[in-house]
């Protein structure tokens, strides 16, 4: 064998490699999705059917006539803004401090941010049950959108500083010898620029909060009062028979969005190690 | 003497505009802490005063009772003592510490070979590799834990489908749930699945760092490729691996939706606990929130000290821009 046809085999090889391990990587998704178009006999069957040729929307329509379902992403989507909202704004304030300004209380400020996003979510449980039960935030939204912000603040921080750095200094200086004013610059300069930034900051946001589970199951005992995530975790527990059809359709709903935003903004930050806070 | 109206008006300003000045400096010194006193302020009361909480928690006896009341009995250090006594606790803290080290072992090494193979395939191949990756990335944990469930559910999953079809052996109706050994397994495979992604993108970004003459240099010199990789690739990117590893630890040492949800609420009992899920079980679901909170007291120490590579090396990235 020649030396470029060696060359070429062993290509081959490695690229039959990276199928085998993308089949076996993506093969949970395409299941779950598989299924949730199967009706029911080939769902049971012992044999699996790969690709349904008979595919169904039965599924999807049992899903979201479920009790609650509605009820449950419309508490989703009040949490997830909620927290988003307030978050994005005080955390651009912070991080405007850590990208353009050296203080003694910085190094104390990093370790702050930092720390709170390594705190394990169980640890908290307790305390912060306690606490919201005095003030009986216990089975209400705003007691979520108060616990949440307890992480995603500080990942928010951290992550538009990330992206501050991105736009050069000199662009403000500039405008501030023109004669513009620090108001003026942040108005005119800092906020149109970091436009991307604060997209892709609101939405990996959103997705960790959209995917949020311990807190929400502890916090929320009321059914209505659920966010989806609970919601789908309790799908099982109702009935003796499963149905499997249905489960599927509903956590192919519940990852939807999360999949398309995930899509849109991982571009920007998929090789920045800021991206890992939104691993579950 | 006579005061000109106009040198009048001249110190006059002069004056002001010192004062201005100084002010000026002032707002100048006082601007970063401005901007980040309303983050301060609101970690202070939803973090501060719940850990403040938690501390106060951990020396009363707080029940159900107590928590209609408003108000424990101190206790002194009795939580704690009880939990340091309790052999669940150790036993416990020894799964978690093996769980942990074996997942995130096999995340780091998967990872990396997942990250290589990035490297080494063709175009096409990477582009859809990658964007797999991406999408297993993206999957909500809840949502992950559902279909694993159907995938392997012991009537009809299909993975025991598939391993009886491929000859590894006979699964049919297999339990992947009747030990501890085989549940914990499962949560594992759960887990590593969810991770790989974050882990060998990150590393595959690390390694378009490697020089790529540097590589070519010592195979001219006949360097074998695992030297080649031991030599020359791993050092470069040790710092990417160092924190992949660290983040790890952290986040599967405290993991719980994975365990809790998979292993489903009725099969959980003292024999197959880990750390997250002990601390619920005894301080949330049993309501005895006192000694609950001595547990996560000593669940966050334990995590702080785990944490301290880490944040050192964040705060030496934070410092350095």
């Amino acid at each position: 064998m020649s030396r470029r046809s060696r060359s070429r085999a062993r290509q081959t090889g490695w690229d039959i490699v990276g199928v085998i391990v993308f089949i076996v990587m993506v093969f949970p998704v395409f299941w779950m999705i598989s299924t949730a178009f199967k009706p029911d006999d080939e769902i049971v069957s012992l044999t699996p059917t790969w690709v349904s040729l008979h595919p169904t929307l039965a599924h999807f329509r049992d899903a979201i006539n479920r009790p609650y379902f509605w009820q449950d992403v419309r508490n989703s989507l009040i949490v997830v803004l909620a927290t988003v909202v307030i978050s994005i704004i005080l955390a651009f304030l912070a991080a405007v401090a850590l990208a353009r300004y050296r203080f003694r209380a910085r190094t104390l400020f990093i370790v702050l941010v930092i720390g709170i996003q390594m705190l394990p979510q169980a640890g908290l449980i307790i305390p912060l049950y306690v606490v919201l039960a005095r003030f009986h935030q216990v089975n209400a939204l705003t007691g979520l959108v108060v616990t949440y912000m307890t992480f995603v603040l500080p990942f928010c921080v951290w992550m538009l500083r990330g992206f501050l750095l991105g736009i050069p200094k000199d662009l403000e200086e500039a405008a501030m010898v023109d004669g513009s004013t620090r108001l003026g610059v942040f108005v005119k300069i800092l906020l149109p620029l970091m436009g991307p930034g604060l997209v892709a900051t609101s939405v990996f946001a959103f997705i960790t909060t959209w995917n949020e589970y311990i807190f929400a199951r502890v916090l929320l005992n009321d059914q209505s009062k659920q966010t989806v995530t609970v919601w789908l975790s309790y799908f099982l527990g109702t009935s003796r028979h499963t149905d499997w059809g249905a489960l599927m359709a509903a956590s192919t709903l519940t990852a939807i969005p999360v999949v398309i935003f995930f899509l849109i903004v991982q571009r920007r930050i998929a090789f920045g190690l800021t991206a890992g806070a939104v691993r579950g | 003497m006579q005061e000109t109206p106009s040198t009048a008006i001249a110190a006059g300003t002069q004056a002001s505009r010192r004062r201005r000045r100084s002010r000026g400096r002032f707002l100048q010194a006082a601007t970063p802490y401005l901007l980040i006193a309303p983050v301060v302020i609101v970690i202070a009361v939803i973090l501060g005063y719940p850990l403040y909480w938690l501390g106060k928690l951990s020396t009363e006896r707080y029940g159900l009772f107590e928590l209609i009341q408003h108000a424990g009995t101190s206790i002194g250090l009795d939580n704690y003592r009880s939990v340091l006594h309790d052999e669940i606790f150790w036993r416990t803290l020894l799964r978690t510490v093996i769980f942990t080290a074996v997942i995130v072992g096999l995340t780091m090494t998967i990872g990396m070979a997942l990250a290589l193979l990035l490297v080494r395939v063709s175009r096409p191949v990477r582009l859809l590799l990658s964007s797999g990756l991406i999408l297993v990335w993206s999957m909500p944990v809840v949502v992950a834990v559902q279909v694993w469930y159907w995938m392997t559910n012991f009537q009809n999953g299909v993975v025991n489908h598939v391993l009886t079809q491929l000859h590894v052996g006979d699964y049919f109706q297999h339990d992947w749930y009747a030990t501890t050994f085989s549940q914990l397994g499962m949560v594992s495979l759960l887990i590593i699945w969810g991770a790989l992604p974050f882990v060998a993108i990150t590393l595959y970004a690390g390694l378009a760092q490697v020089p790529a003459d540097l590589v070519e240099a010592a195979e001219v010199d006949g360097a074998r490729p695992w030297r080649v990789f031991v030599d020359i690739t791993l050092p470069i990117i040790k710092p990417i691996l160092l924190i992949l590893t660290s983040l790890s630890i952290i986040w599967d040492f405290g993991v719980f939706t994975q365990p809790y949800l998979l292993i489903q609420q009725s099969k959980i009992h003292a024999g197959n606990y880990l750390m997250s899920i002990y601390l619920f079980e005894e301080g949330y679901f049993k309501s005895d929130f006192g000694r609950g909170a001595a547990i996560s007291v000593l669940m966050l120490a334990i995590v702080a000290i785990l944490s301290i590579v880490y944040v050192r090396r964040m705060v030496r990235i934070g410092n350095e821009a």
